[in-house]
């Protein structure tokens, strides 16, 4: 087990050195300076010290190498832009909305897609399972700035309830929260209901039945206990996507969240923070990847850790 | 007596007719083929449907309401919202597909290579997957917009490099269940070489799972063609493209309804529709699937 963990562990920090290295050839291979050369052409000396200023001017490989060296004292550089911001200052101000948002959207997604996914396992192929099938699956598929702009035009501007954009009261946390909601909620009610009935159909819970238990105890200490390890999987990933953010969200709502910012960091080359969040990102996925397959193993014993999986 | 060959065709004819009423049985999946035949239509035929050209506006008749004339209204700068919908549509379509060819084309050899060759190959390929899965495919595609620019082929190129991460997985682990199976065995022991064993043997039996894969993996490309033209970071003007079409409505929501309603609905009747032929068609194959 310690030792699978570290060698997972050394797996993620040799991604994420790769996905560096890639990045940042990739970030000075973009056209454009970190200053608006429409509106400030600088030529000869003037360009230099520009250069020179933001370390652009020496060799790909040094730069790296000093990125690296910084990297591993956790220091990301500073904004070009933001010019007295460091990135982690950047970050710091975007994340909180962003986290805000992505951990409501969690919570309602768990709260209601799972009691709904079991309700509709438990009455396969009723009314109300069929209800449920077609609202999670449409759920899944409509864009989510669909879904945003639907809920603008009508709660917003046709009934004047809720503020079309901004942050800062809670009525401004509504309406993000419910648009980004719809898919994450109908991807685990459906899937809690696929794997509650496939749970349901196998031998140990006609033992559970057949030795007299009462159906509740069965269903929630048998069949939704079982059902719940395939759910590991999924959950995983989920919670990484959603606490950084939909970007189209953040973009429909106005919200201030980190999506946003890298938005303007490409369209301003801030190269640090363009860096930066991918860095974070990618850690923070590896790191979730990891954990949940570490959970799924202690959620289901059978489930031996392997070096080679994927 | 009936010889192996035609006990073969048979056995593959009935197949095919069990997994179309299979199909046919899932009134939601004939629904979404129409739909999606209805989709393909309109983008083929963007040019006789569309009563106007996508670009062509009128600016004394901009922002209207729809009306007979205009039956969606028009947009900004006068033009006929309805055409640049047929148009918008034409775009996700080909989007879509000119994305599939290159996830597809990366996926299937990515794939092949690591689960048919095993080895150090595949160790390889496991580690750029992995890789690849620590970041997510739509910043990558951001990434690359900023990069390249603006264009439709540019948008076709960021999805296709940065979404080939499902394709590869499921090819490889597809060849890894296959590699063992009798068949496989048995084509190897006459000598087929590898190359044949990989494509005319194995291959064949995988194509049913990649068109699953296909057809819940276009609404996901569209979604993504419509976020990055959302975002500014897409399709230029004037070229159409739905979430461009839905960005645009949002400074305009408050007076113009009509702007921000079409191209939402029609690009949710889009994705809707490919995705209930993805869960038929599985459902379909795999019988044994709840539903």
């Amino acid at each position: 087990m310690i030792r699978y963990s570290l060698g997972r562990l050394l797996g993620l920090l040799g991604s994420v050195l790769i996905i560096s290295l890639i990045l940042f050839i990739a970030v000075r291979w973009l056209p454009g300076t970190p200053w608006n050369e429409a509106e400030i052409p600088l030529q000869g000396a003037a360009k230099e010290n520009m250069m020179r200023k933001y370390g652009l001017d020496q060799p790909v490989h040094v730069q790296y190498a000093k990125y690296l060296w910084n990297l591993l004292h956790l220091d990301l550089g500073n904004s070009f832009i933001y010019k007295t911001d460091t990135v982690w200052q950047t970050i710091a101000r975007g994340w909180p909305a962003t986290a805000k948002i992505g951990a409501f959207t969690l919570l309602i997604a768990f709260s209601i897609g799972i009691p709904v996914g079991i309700l509709a396992a438990l009455r396969q192929n009723s009314l109300l399972d069929y209800i449920v099938t077609f609202l999670a699956t449409t759920g899944i598929t409509v864009p989510n700035f669909a879904v945003a702009v639907w809920l603008v035009m009508f709660v917003s501007v046709k009934m004047d309830l809720l503020p079309t954009q901004g942050w800062g009261t809670w009525q401004h946390i509504v309406l993000p929260v419910v648009a980004y909601s719809l898919a994450p909620t109908s991807l685990i009610a459906r899937f809690t209901r696929v794997s509650m009935l496939e749970a349901m159909r196998s031998d140990y819970i006609r033992t559970a039945r057949a030795k007299g238990l009462a159906e509740p105890v069965v269903i929630m200490r048998h069949v939704f206990k079982n059902a719940l390890i395939p759910i590991i999987t999924l959950v995983g990933p989920l919670i990484p996507n959603l606490m950084t953010g939909s970007i189209f969200i953040e973009n429909t709502f106005g919200v201030p969240g980190i999506g946003r910012h890298f938005v303007t960091s490409i369209f301003d080359r801030d190269y640090p923070v363009i860096m930066g969040i991918f860095m974070l990102v990618a850690v923070l996925f590896g790191l979730t990847y990891f954990i949940s397959d570490i959970l799924y193993t202690w959620a289901d014993p059978r489930v031996r850790l392997t070096d080679r999986k994927t | 007596m009936t010889s192996l060959k035609e006990a073969e065709e048979k056995g593959q004819k009935r197949r095919k007719a069990n997994f179309m009423w299979r199909f046919r049985r899932n009134k939601l999946a004939v629904i979404g083929l129409c739909v999606v035949f209805i989709c393909l239509f309109i983008a083929i035929f963007a040019n006789f449907l569309a009563p106007t050209p996508y670009d062509v506006g009128n600016l004394t008749e901009a922002r209207q309401p729809p009306s007979w004339s205009h039956v969606f209204g028009t947009d900004a700068v006068g033009r006929d919202y309805l055409s640049r919908i047929i148009y918008a549509t034409r775009t996700s379509i080909i989007v879509a597909l000119g994305v599939q060819v290159i996830t597809l084309s990366i996926g299937i050899s990515l794939g092949t290579l690591g689960g048919y060759l095993g080895g150090w190959v595949d160790q390889i390929v496991v580690r750029i997957i992995e890789i690849a899965t620590g970041i997510p495919a739509l910043l990558i595609a951001m990434f690359i917009m900023g990069l390249l620019g603006h264009s439709m082929w540019n948008v076709i190129f960021a999805l296709g490099i940065s979404g080939w991460v499902v394709e590869t997985r499921i090819t490889r682990g597809q060849f890894l269940a296959f590699k063992e199976r009798e068949f496989v065995i048995a084509a190897q022991a006459i000598g087929a070489n590898r190359f044949r064993v990989a494509f005319r043997h194995i291959f064949p039996n995988i194509i049913p799972i990649l068109a699953v894969l296909l057809a819940f993996q276009v609404p996901a490309v569209i979604f993504n063609e419509a976020g990055l033209s959302f975002l500014g970071l897409g399709i230029d003007e004037p070229v159409p493209s739905l979430g461009k079409m839905i960005s645009t409505s949002l400074g305009y929501v408050r007076t113009y309804w009509h702007m921000g309603l079409f191209p939402s609905l029609m690009i949710a009747i889009i994705t809707m529709g490919f995705t209930f032929v993805g869960d038929g068609l599985r459902d379909a194959l795999d019988p044994t699937m709840n539903r």
